[in-house]
């Protein structure tokens, strides 16, 4: 058993299991939003804004936010502890990997208040 | 005249390795690489590589044959060098100790970590543990595997983490174990396995499924062994 706090979830298989569900829901989330603009006859911005004045639109985006930053995180994780190896690097790599994590960990809190400003913002 | 390209390298005389050019007349032979090897070492005596039962049985002759990792003495030259040029690596990833010779250290640590023996806690019965004809057919290619080192060397989640991911021979053996129906210890087999990396960093590329001169498919048994670690935790 190999010890690895900075995981998604800290075990393989919740892991690859968020993984599948998450991408499940990125590719329902794109086919309903390409969906909605290409085949929407008058697609405007009244037609956009009352889309995502539905609270269920704003909830399923929410959700596929979130699918996205787990997603991001459990696959970048998994190449930067391929990559950044202190096998390969030395010290500096747990270094470099914290500095690599924390990162993506802002961005990925940004992103998250972000949108759920932008959501119920309007 | 066939032309053969060989990984030289000796860490007592040579500060890098380097690639050495023979010339070898097979006389018109469809020559096993192992053959080839075996003749220019008669000319070559610093040439240095294993083997031991030179027919794809003990799994020593491992090594890259013209860019894919095989046995050497079941490959045949028409196979691995069809427009006359050899060329012989050792297996990729591991630390190399002289010419083909490759340091098999961290292979054989990933696979003692998935304890492959045995683990019954019923009390011995007199004779033998017996096991209906189909419950001993879901260990066919399973314990065919020669532990040659071929498949995880040619897998890149082994290159990048040889002392966290199992790799594919070790997984392989792992499910051989799982799937004994004498074996008792399945849960504490699996809950060795479910961290992000022993099991999880494979991603299915199949690299292994491609080299194993056996023809096994570790692939395969890596995705039972995910089904049985879903299995028990949904």
């Amino acid at each position: 058993m190999v010890k690895a706090v900075t995981g998604f979830g800290r075990s393989g298989l919740y892991d690859w299991f968020i993984q599948r569900v998450s991408a499940v829901v990125l590719v329902a989330y794109t086919l309903f939003i390409v969906g909605f603009i290409f085949l929407s006859k008058d697609f405007s911005y009244a037609s956009w804004s009352a889309l995502f004045e539905q609270r269920w639109v704003r909830v399923f985006s929410l959700v596929a936010l979130i699918s996205t930053i787990a997603h991001a995180w459990i696959g970048l994780w998994s190449v930067i502890t391929d990559y950044l190896t202190n096998r390969m690097m030395g010290g500096k790599a747990t270094v470099l990997r914290i500095l690599v994590e924390v990162l993506l960990g802002a961005v990925a809190v940004f992103y998250a208040v972000w949108g759920i400003e932008i959501l119920w913002g309007v | 005249m066939l032309k053969v390209s060989i990984y030289r390298y000796n860490p007592d005389t040579d500060s890098a390795p380097y690639m050495q050019d023979y010339e070898l007349d097979t006389e018109g032979k469809d020559l096993m690489v192992l053959d080839v090897l075996e003749l220019l070492k008669a000319q070559d005596p610093s040439l240095a590589f294993r083997r031991s039962c030179r027919e794809g049985v003990c799994g020593s002759d491992g090594m890259n044959i013209s860019g894919k990792n095989g046995l050497a003495c079941v490959k045949p030259i028409s196979e691995a060098a069809p427009k006359g040029k050899l060329v012989l690596r050792p297996l990729p990833g591991l630390p190399v100790i002289r010419d083909l010779v490759v340091d098999m250290e961290q292979f054989y640590t990933q696979y003692k970590k998935i304890e492959p023996y045995l683990q019954n806690s019923s009390p011995a019965p007199a004779i033998e543990r017996l096991q209906s004809p189909e419950e001993r057919e879901k260990l066919d290619g399973l314990y065919e595997c020669i532990l040659c080192a071929c498949c995880s060397t040619a897998c890149p989640s082994f290159w990048w983490n040889p002392d966290k991911f199992i790799g594919p021979a070790g997984l392989l053996q792992a499910y051989r174990f799982l799937a004994d129906s004498r074996d008792t210890a399945t849960d504490e087999r699996l809950s060795n396995l479910d961290d992000p990396f022993s099991v999880f960093r494979c991603h299915g590329i199949q690299n292994c499924v491609n080299v194993c001169p056996k023809g096994l498919n570790p692939t395969r048994a890596i995705g039972h062994i995910r089904n049985m670690l879903i299995t028990r935790a949904v």
